[in-house]
């Protein structure tokens, strides 16, 4: 078996004699680790959002989000920080890949000497380290690798010759399997819950939908929003512009989803979804003033605890502003009315057609009920007050849209000149557009606004939609005058405006009255905000009001007025907002329920 | 009485113990003529925490029990416990010495339950890191075995080699030893600038190596005399104790994975697994020298054929809810070890059911060692152990 050979060729080992050594001698010899390196963390903590993603990826709780001192919570920024614990993490970089803005890698550094235990628990970033500073290390790989999807699913909607001519629903809504892979997208931070004004549990109800399971997003929905197929159509959605998905990619169509739950789920089951079909009552009375946003928001929760509520509506039906001022292609009236016609079912009372103030007062309301709110809601028009607006043929956006919700007729000339940039100059431009092309056939409908392009407060898809329905948007300009001959509106003169606001932020428009323009038109439509009517509000009881800035009436965190029993709360106190109305609404009927207890 | 057994290599055993009627040894405790000794759980010779109680009559194993428990963590239950992405880092510390397959495993059960289509490069990278894996594992093992024999010099030309390949993997993976690279959908990074070059480099020393280690150890009088026809495995066990791997290969099974039930892109790479018969420690090292030649071949050829640039990770649901449709499979790789598998139930939640993994050293070293050191001599045991090439935290997870 062995043989001599077998004794001597062992041997040749002694060549590696005459070999350098490979050895390297640390710590005498540096070694940097790789360019991907996976070392220590570091946080780009301006950048961070304090999203938490990486806290709930990590499989080893290694990571802590805590507030840190100069990041204060904000819409958008949670305000925390990862404190990551070196007696727990293996460095496996997920947190790095899974980071919604991309604020987090890891260092290429890998030694770190310390005789005291509790230094290795750091907030990368804030507590300083000499890794800091460098570039190696693992960052998340690029191309398509990602954790969660970055683009949006697409909302399908009637292309621009489909809707031009008509008021259908232009947004068509998800099937489940967009909802479904829409709602996978999201990380379940929960920055866009403490950014919503009624704090909704998105993520829960987002989830509700990951689990097909509609009812329970209905539960959620309802817990914060009675209105969830008009906001789930027409909300503002401060969620989505602060989404840290959105950081890197699209945010969630959270508005979308939302009104997914709520198409789903049929109007006769939502008593029995919601739990609401047995409601005990305590006896006592609360009137409310007006059926908008906020109003319907305090009936229902006010119901829901127990109370009797009556609400007032000056006009022939309900909703508020969402009715009389939203478009029926931005929203359908049998959406309003399925969220309506649930309220009134708990039991609540309206009465419509009943102007306070002329037909019942204030203080009768006062006696009758044991509380009252008030949301009246934003529905005076503001005039730019130019040479010729008091032409007949010059129009307030809101009385007009008024109109047009009502079946009213009114006056669609060939040319339009609006004169706003907010979604509600949108809304009126785009009506206008439509009633323009079933009149005419053709649409010329110009919207200016002092504010340029990039600063216009309308959203943006707004802009977009309403080009492709072929207004006009020409924005950057003030307007000037009227130009009237014989008694026919003419068009409007402008000139260019250069900036709105001075340095101490007050409102002071600056023009370059050298460059002038003029927008042909024979009716001219001012959309430039809303102003409020709190004539019912008699003398007696104003004595006794606190006002508060802009002519508004000053409320405490529960809405309460300085009168005990009067509450007030949306656009009057907010500023025009259906999701601050519904915000309001709820506080305020927790705000009275506490206090009529107390009283 | 001269006693009949399989070991008998010549030379005169103690007497003790007799063979009784049914071919077994008698062992009677009681006759004070047996001692207990406990080899590990701290010993070199012990590839890992585990110990082995050996009854001894003279310097001769009569009886062999193996006790694990020392290193146990309940990965498997753990993972009950964990969303999927978050048992991809967890997972790789079951084996130590060759994280990637579990990174593997889990990540190709995952695909196939969640019918998740890799992307064709990421398939190459897969490939040549489980290599890669294969390859720093063998540059310890197959010197190793002349360590526990007392021929230390192999085991640092292989402590060097292997650590080329770490940096290797450290410029590919970000990691050393944990490499956490395969992750379901794909992996984690395309090659690095100037890796392939630098890793042919590296290949040509292991080649040199394998010269090297033939003619310091295989070709060793000593080696041979302490390795040849010592653990002899009958290959009548071989199926009855689920041997696999080099240990099944050595015993005359061509047994592979890769081949029997190919994966990845083993199909487009050309190798044929090494078998031999004589089934002692020798052959199984010898086994394993020629599939650390195969390897080195292996990956030559995925560096040649593998594209460049490409997708690296498929588009899958959000990791952190990805819910795996219901469903249970078994996906296996061929470890340097054998096959090496895992058990994936899933209930459709976020959660696994359950997480089984099948590795080769709990029936080589816990039920196939307690045979296999029967008649040796206490001398032998780190010997034959290191031949199994157990890897205890395997056996406990």
């Amino acid at each position: 078996m062995s043989s001599i050979k077998d004794i001597l060729t062992p041997f040749t080992a002694w060549k590696n004699v005459f070999k350098e050594p490979v050895t390297v001698k640390y710590p005498l010899t540096e070694r940097p680790g790789a360019p991907r390196y996976r070392g220590f963390h570091k946080n780009d903590v301006q950048t961070c959002i304090g999203c938490g993603t990486c806290e709930s990826i990590c499989e080893n709780e290694a990571i802590d989000m805590v507030a840190v001192a100069g990041f204060e919570a904000k819409d958008g920024d949670s305000g925390l920080r990862p404190k990551v614990d070196y007696g727990r993490c293996c460095w496996c970089a997920l947190c790095v890949d899974v980071c919604t803005t991309g604020s987090l890698c890891l260092s290429n550094e890998y030694t770190w000497v310390d005789t005291d235990p509790d230094n290795f628990r750091f907030i990368p970033g804030v507590d300083e380290k000499s890794w800091d500073k460098n570039e190696l290390g693992w960052k998340k790989p690029e191309g398509d690798y990602e954790f969660y999807g970055l683009k949006r699913v697409e909302m399908g909607e009637l292309e621009p010759d489909e809707r031009n001519h008509s008021f259908i629903e232009m947004i068509k809504g998800y099937s489940k399997q967009q909802a479904e892979k829409e709602a996978d997208r999201c990380v379940e931070c929960g920055i866009c819950t403490a950014t919503c004004p009624a704090h909704m549990g998105i993520p829960e109800y987002i989830k509700a939908i990951r689990n097909n399971d509609l009812e329970e997003g209905l539960r959620i929905l309802y817990d914060t929003n009675p209105l969830p197929e008009i906001c789930g159509r027409i909300c503002t959605h401060k969620c989505e512009s602060v989404c840290s998905v959105g950081h890197r990619g699209e945010p969630l169509s959270i508005r979308w989803l939302k009104r997914y739950i709520a198409d789903q789920n049929p109007s006769e089951k939502y008593r029995a979804i919601l739990e609401t079909e047995n409601l005990q009552k305590n006896g006592k009375k609360v009137a409310i003033i007006g059926a908008g946003a906020s109003g319907l928001s305090a009936a229902h929760y006010l119901v829901k605890m127990g109370y009797e509520i009556e609400i007032f509506e000056k006009l022939s039906e309900a909703g508020g502003m969402m009715r009389y001022g939203i478009p029926e292609y931005r929203l359908p009236y049998d959406q309003i009315d399925k969220d309506i016609n649930y309220i009134l079912s708990l039991g609540v009372k309206i009465h419509y057609n009943v102007n306070v103030g002329k037909d019942i007062t204030l203080k009768k309301m006062s006696e009758d009920f044991d509380a009252v709110f008030a949301g009246t809601g934003l529905h005076l028009g503001r005039s730019t007050c130019v040479e010729g607006t008091d032409h007949k043929h010059v129009y307030q956006s809101i009385e007009l849209l008024r109109k047009i919700t009502g079946g009213e007729e009114i006056h669609v000339a060939e040319k339009i000149v609006v004169i706003g940039g907010g979604n509600v100059a949108m809304d009126i431009a785009r009506s206008l557009a439509r009633l323009q092309k079933i009149k005419y056939g053709k649409v010329q409908v110009i919207t200016t606004s002092l504010e340029t392009e990039e600063k216009m407060p309308a959203d943006r898809e707004e802009v977009i939609e309403a080009r492709e329905e072929m207004a006009t948007v020409n924005p950057g300009w003030s307007p000037q005058r009227i130009e009237i001959v014989d008694g026919k509106i003419k068009g409007l003169h402008v000139v260019q405006c250069l900036s709105l606001f001075d340095e101490t932020g007050k409102f002071n428009p600056q023009c370059n009255l050298d460059n002038k323009n003029f927008f042909e038109g024979d009716m001219i439509v001012e959309s430039i905000g809303q102003g409020m009517d709190l004539s019912y509000i008699t003398e007696d009881i104003k004595d006794h009001l606190e006002m508060g800035p802009r002519g508004r009436i000053r409320v405490n965190d529960n809405f309460q007025t300085s009168v005990p029993w009067l509450f007030m709360g949306g656009d009057t106190i907010q500023g025009p907002d259906v999701i601050h109305g519904i915000a309001n609404g709820h506080k305020a009927a927790l705000g009275i329920d506490k206090f009529l207890i107390e009283k | 009485m001269s006693k009949q057994h399989w070991l008998n290599i010549g030379y005169d055993r103690s007497k003790y113990p007799e063979t009784g009627g049914d071919g077994n040894l008698i062992v009677d405790k009681e006759s004070q003529k047996f001692v207990k000794v406990w080899q590990g759980p701290n010993h070199p010779g012990v590839t890992g925490n585990m110990s082995v109680e050996l009854t001894i009559s003279g310097d001769e194993i009569v009886e062999a029990k193996t006790h694990v428990g020392y290193l146990h963590r309940g990965f498997e239950k753990l993972f009950e416990r964990r969303k999927f992405i978050q048992v991809f880092p967890t997972c790789i510390r079951m084996c130590v010495a060759e994280p990637d397959y579990n990174e593997y495993n889990l990540a190709a059960s995952i695909e196939e339950l969640g019918g998740i289509e890799v992307p064709e490069v990421a398939q190459w990278l897969r490939t040549l890191v489980l290599e890669m894996a294969r390859l720093q594992t063998l540059l310890r093992v197959v010197p190793g075995q002349g360590g526990t024999t007392g021929l230390g010099i192999g085991v640092q030309w292989g402590v060097y080699l292997r650590d080329l390949i770490l940096d290797r993997f450290e410029e590919l993976t970000g990691g050393r030893v944990y490499h956490m690279y395969i992750i379901p959908g794909g992996v984690r990074g395309l090659l690095p600038a100037g890796f392939k070059k630098r890793m042919l480099d590296n290949l040509s020393k292991i080649d040199e190596f394998v010269q090297n280690i033939d003619n310091v150890m295989y070709s060793n009088a000593v080696f041979k005399k302490r390795t040849v026809g010592i653990g002899y495995i009958d290959p009548a066990w071989v199926n009855s104790f689920g041997i696999v791997g080099p240990n099944a290969r050595a015993a005359g099974f061509k047994r592979d994975v890769r081949k029997d039930y190919p994966y990845l892109k083993y199909p487009e790479l050309d190798f044929d697994p090494y078998t031999a018969t004589e089934s002692d420690i020798y052959t199984r090292s010898r086994v394993r020298w020629h599939d650390l030649q195969i390897t080195v071949d292996l990956i030559r050829q995925i560096l040649d054929k593998m594209p460049d640039d490409g997708q690296i990770r498929a588009e899958t649901p959000n990791v952190l809810h990805w819910k795996i449709p219901k469903g249970e499979t078994y996906v296996r790789a061929e470890s340097s070890r054998g096959e090496y598998g895992f058990y994936v139930v899933s209930d459709g939640t976020e959660y696994p059911r359950r997480i089984n993994l099948r590795g080769p050293s709990y029936t080589h070293a816990v039920s196939l060692l307690e045979h296999l050191l029967i008649g040796a001599n206490i001398a032998d045991v780190a010997n034959i152990m290191v031949s199994l090439q157990t890897c205890p935290p395997e056996i406990e997870r």
